[in-house]
């Protein structure tokens, strides 16, 4: 940092303090809160809580629909930013702008959408009704609402990498001799694996704690279609605070895990770039 | 292997980045295409190797048709501007890149591949540098692993994109003399792209000059200095001064020059002239007032480089008297010895005047 952009001893010392402040109001307490309040009255209690049937059944639905969402989205998003980056095609701005729509719209609308098309009153309800096919109220309605709404955080973090990339890698890989899947293999993919990674951790945390446009179209029927935000707020609004506080504090420790593994990527990838310079 | 291009047009929306080019290069050739940024020369190097196809028109090579041949089946090497090396991968890596992708049936054993690249990196001189990243050797490096990597094919033929353009000047020349001795020692056709004028011209043993989409001229570098096609290349290729001048009944009279009307074959009417500053010749000795006022001497090993204020504009030319007879300030006469005069119909003619082509007129002084 040169002379001319460092701020003065005190501005910097009041900024640091004020970002601290923040961090510790806004993330930290309420994390401790969660923890304390669910081991208020020590383990056993909590561990009920969380090994009552219903609670096992939302813990196994949520890691369900991320471990379906989740390589979808890998999959599209990845497929998305090799086009949006690597090739030239009419309505590209158009579906940069798609991807970004689950950003931008409330979750409880797109939920909504989803009932609306799928629903018993919706306009393929009827028809998928008399199919014995089942969306809202059920696994698939419940995947395909995790998936629009996580879909962005794959194709996010890998676009602007890629951009910047640029394509002449591939145009060398094209030249000696590569075909589509082995320049992706040998040549894209492993150029962004770690923000792949990244991007896919992202995704995933969200994909388990999503919570608007899951509520929208699960039905909330415990045992089957609750997942653990959900279970977490039934539980809460029938003043069973340990369970609610307790199934809270393990889905807020799966998102710290998720938090630190992305972390320790970033520290391990910049490590190796270090090592390069 | 030989090389024709017919009539190529590529256009992107709406502007046409090749308009109608045609070039043919025998095999071994070391050919350049030089011109301005934008005059398509990076297009058509694109089209050689497979990365754009164009809209109309036919590429060759040795032959055969490439209409629809992808670039991983030309088997045309390339080695681009910023190298676009694999960064994931080692040095050794990247050179056996383009034989490990092969079909299992026409690849060659990892041994043989391990034998090849050993053989390239010692043909390119960096032998050591095989476990190395890209990110941890030097551009002048990285420049001689983009070659190993596009040799690795045994190319047909090898493409140049402005391969120097990131090299700092002292590596430049040095890199440019060990790339034309490599060129004649494996005698693979090959075309440099570059906007570089030196370059081509030490390079190339043909340089086709592009200017907005077309070839103007496509010949040896003698022959483009000496006898430029159009005012574009007579501008573009050497140093030149560029004046205004007149064509009326055979003979040519430059404005803002005094200087003797030349006899001409080209048109009446008006006309472009490029002289070069070696052409432009002080004359001292004359003691003539003619118009002319020196501005800047410059002293060279053999002679002096002198910039002369002539009316409104400023000329290069050179002196062959002592400096003390020609210095700042002074006013003195000038000669050309070679000049190149596009008139109107686009005719152009390179006149050398000679006492008995030259017609003293009135008023040739401004």
């Amino acid at each position: 940092m040169s002379a001319a952009t460092r701020d003065p001893a005190p501005a910097r010392i009041a900024l640091v303090l004020l970002a601290a402040a923040l961090a510790v109001a806004v993330f930290l307490l309420p994390l401790a809160a969660v923890l304390a309040e669910a081991l208020r009255r020590g383990w056993e209690p909590a561990w009920s809580a969380i090994s009552d049937p219903d609670s096992l059944a939302a813990i196994r639905l949520t890691l369900l629909v991320a471990s379906i969402s989740v390589p979808v989205n890998t999959v599209g998003g990845v497929a998305a930013a090799w086009a949006i980056a690597k090739c030239d095609f009419a309505g590209k701005r158009l579906l940069t702008t798609l991807i970004e729509l689950p950003f931008s719209v409330s979750p409880v609308i797109s939920g909504l959408v989803y009932v609306l098309l799928f629903g018993a009153q919706g306009y393929l309800g009827p028809w998928l009704r008399a199919q014995g096919i089942e969306i809202i109220f059920a696994l698939p309605g419940l995947v395909l609402a995790t998936v629009f709404v996580t879909f962005p955080f794959v194709a996010r973090t890998l676009i602007p990498l890629m951009q910047e990339q640029g394509r002449e890698e591939e145009e060398a890989a094209a030249t000696l001799g590569a075909g589509g899947w082995q320049i992706f293999r040998r040549v894209t993919l492993p150029n962004v694996k770690w923000a792949l990674l990244a991007g896919v951790l992202l995704c995933n945390a969200r994909a388990m704690g999503e919570f608007g446009a899951v509520s929208v179209v699960s039905g909330h029927i415990r045992g089957q279609t609750n997942t653990m935000p959900l279970h977490v707020e039934i539980l809460y609004n029938e003043y069973m605070f340990v369970g609610a506080f307790a199934v809270a504090a393990l889905l807020a420790l799966l998102g710290v895990v998720t938090l630190a593994a992305k972390t320790l990527l970033e520290m391990l990838t910049s490590r190796r770039i270090g090592e390069h310079v | 292997m030989s090389v024709e291009m017919e009539g190529i047009v590529r256009r992107f929306a709406g502007t046409t980045a090749l308009d109608g080019v045609s070039l043919t290069l025998k095999a071994g050739e070391f050919a350049a295409l030089l011109g301005p940024s934008g005059s398509g020369k990076t297009t058509l190097l694109r089209i050689l190797a497979g990365l754009d196809f164009p809209d109309a028109g036919r590429v060759r090579i040795a032959g055969v048709d490439l209409a629809g041949v992808p670039a991983r089946q030309r088997g045309v090497g390339v080695v681009f501007q910023h190298y676009a090396l694999f960064r994931h991968m080692t040095i050794a890596e990247n050179v056996a890149f383009g034989l490990r992708v092969r079909p299992r049936r026409q690849r060659p054993s990892e041994a043989e591949i391990a034998r090849r690249v050993a053989t390239l990196l010692e043909l390119v001189q960096i032998p050591d540098l095989a476990a190395r990243y890209p990110d941890q050797v030097s551009g002048g490096q990285r420049q001689r692993v983009a070659l190993a990597r596009a040799l690795a094919i045994e190319p047909s033929l090898l493409l140049l994109d402005e391969p120097f353009g990131a090299l700092d000047a002292l590596v430049r020349k040095e890199v440019r003399r060990w790339v034309r001795g490599l060129h004649d020692r494996l005698g693979i056709t090959s075309v440099l792209v570059t906007h570089d004028q030196d370059e081509a011209m030490e390079l190339a043993d043909r340089i086709a000059v592009m200017d907005r989409g077309r070839i103007v001229q496509f010949g040896t570098p003698r022959a483009l200095l000496d006898d430029p096609a159009t005012a574009f290349v007579a501008g573009f290729i050497g140093e030149a001064n560029r004046l205004r001048g007149e064509v009326r009944g055979g003979w040519l009279q430059i404005r803002d020059l005094p200087v003797p009307a030349v006899r001409v074959a080209v048109g009446d009417g008006s006309a472009e002239v490029f002289v070069r500053p070696e052409d432009l010749v002080v004359e001292a000795s004359t003691g003539c007032d003619g118009g002319v006022e020196v501005a800047l001497v410059r002293a060279e090993r053999s002679r002096t480089r002198v910039v002369l204020r002539c009316g409104a504009a400023m000329l290069d030319g050179v002196s062959d008297h002592p400096d003390d007879q020609v210095a700042p300030g002074m006013r003195v006469g000038v000669a050309l010895r070679r000049l190149t005069v596009f008139g109107a119909e686009g005719l152009h003619e390179t006149v050398l005047p000679t006492r008995g082509t030259v017609r003293f007129t009135e008023g040739a002084a401004t």
